[in-house]
C-alpha cells in the first residue's frame, strides 16, 4: 500500500498507479520501448547505408570527402556537451534544485540550437558545391551515381536527425515551463528525466552518424 | 533505479572520456590502417554509445525490465543488419564498383 513519505493525492499522481516511484518506472520503460522503435527506424537507414558503402567504397569515400571534418567534429563536441548539461539537469532535479534545473535546461536547447546552425551552415555549403542531389548534382564522373547515394543518405539520416533535435528542443521547451511553474518537484522529476532519454538518444544516433558520414577514408587525402 | 543519484563527478568524467574518444576517432581517421579504420570507428562508436547508455541514460542502475527492453532493442536491431547484411553481401552474381 502507499509508502507513510506519500500523501495519496499527489496532484501528478494519475489513478491507476499505486505511488510516484511506480508511475515513474513505467514512464521510464514507456520511454525506452519507444526508443527501441527508434533504434529500429534509423536502422534501417543505417542498413541501407552499409550496403551501399560495401558496395561502392570509392565513391563513398570520394564524396565523405566533401564533407567538413572540422564543423563535424564541433558539432559532435556540440552534442556530447549538450548530453552532458542534459544529465545535469535531471541530477538537479533528483535534488530539487530549480534554478540549476532551468539552467542547465537552457544550456541543453542552446546547444541544440547551436548544432542546427552549424548543420544549417553545412547544408548550404552543400548547395553552393551541386552536392545536393537532383537535377543540379555535380561530381565528378567516375564516381557520379554512386556519390549522389551517398549524398541521398547524407541528407535523409542527418535530416532525419535534425528533425529529431528540433522535437527536442520542443520537447525541453516544456520541460523549461514545466520547472519554472513548478510542476517539476524532487517527488516528481520523471518528465525531465524521460525527455533526457529522448535526448540521449539522438546524440547516440549522431554518434555513429560523425565518424560512417565524415571519416570514410581519410588517411587517403 | 534513478533514486540512485549519481554524483555530478561521475557525469564530468564520463564526459572527459566521450571528448577523448572523439578526438580518438578523429586522428584514427587519418591513419591508414586499411580496413581496420572502419572497425575502430565503429568500435569507439559503440564504447561511447555503452557510456552514454549505462551512466547519462543510467541504465548501470535501471530496473531488470528495463534493461531486458535496451538489449531486447539492440538485439532486434543485429538481426535486422546481420540478416540484411547477410543477404546482400552474398550476391555472388553482382558485380561490385
Amino acid at each position: 500500500m502507499p509508502e507513510a513519505a506519500l500523501h495519496p493525492h499527489h496532484p501528478a499522481l494519475a489513478h491507476q498507479f499505486d505511488s510516484l516511484g511506480q508511475q515513474k518506472e513505467v514512464a521510464t520503460l514507456g520511454m525506452w520501448v519507444f526508443l527501441a522503435t527508434e533504434v529500429l527506424f534509423f536502422g534501417g537507414l543505417f542498413a541501407t547505408y552499409a550496403i551501399y558503402r560495401a558496395w561502392y567504397p570509392e565513391a563513398f569515400a570520394a564524396a565523405s570527402h566533401e564533407l567538413d571534418v572540422a564543423l563535424g567534429t564541433i558539432n559532435t563536441v556540440v552534442l556530447i556537451t549538450s548530453s552532458l548539461t542534459m544529465a545535469l539537469a535531471v541530477h538537479a532535479a533528483q535534488l530539487g534544485q530549480r534554478k540549476l534545473v532551468l539552467l542547465f535546461l537552457a544550456a541543453t536547447m542552446i546547444l541544440g540550437a547551436v548544432f542546427l546552425g552549424i548543420k544549417s551552415v553545412e547544408y548550404y555549403h552543400k548547395f553552393v558545391e551541386h552536392h545536393v542531389p537532383g537535377p543540379g548534382f555535380q561530381f565528378e564522373r567516375e564516381h557520379f551515381r554512386h556519390a549522389q547515394l551517398f549524398f541521398s543518405l547524407y541528407f535523409i539520416m542527418t535530416g532525419l536527425h535534425a528533425l529529431h533535435m528540433v522535437i527536442g528542443i520542443g520537447i525541453m521547451l516544456v520541460m523549461f515551463w514545466w520547472s519554472w511553474r513548478g510542476t517539476i518537484t524532487v517527488e516528481y522529476y520523471s518528465p525531465i528525466e524521460i525527455s533526457g532519454l529522448y535526448w540521449h538518444f539522438v546524440d547516440i544516433v549522431w554518434i555513429f552518424l560523425f565518424p560512417l558520414l565524415y571519416l570514410i577514408g581519410r588517411h587517403a587525402h | 533505479m534513478a533514486e540512485h543519484i549519481l554524483p555530478k563527478r561521475v557525469y564530468c568524467t564520463i564526459f572527459l572520456i566521450l571528448m577523448l574518444c572523439t578526438y580518438l576517432t578523429v586522428q584514427i581517421a587519418f591513419l591508414d590502417l586499411g580496413r581496420i579504420n572502419t572497425v575502430a570507428a565503429l568500435v569507439i562508436a559503440v564504447f561511447k554509445a555503452t557510456l552514454v547508455v549505462l551512466f547519462f541514460m543510467h541504465v548501470k542502475y535501471s530496473t531488470r525490465l528495463t534493461w531486458v527492453v535496451v538489449l531486447g532493442g539492440i538485439f532486434w536491431l543485429g538481426i535486422m543488419l546481420v540478416l540484411t547484411m547477410g543477404d546482400y553481401l552474398t550476391r555472388g552474381w553482382r558485380t561490385y564498383g
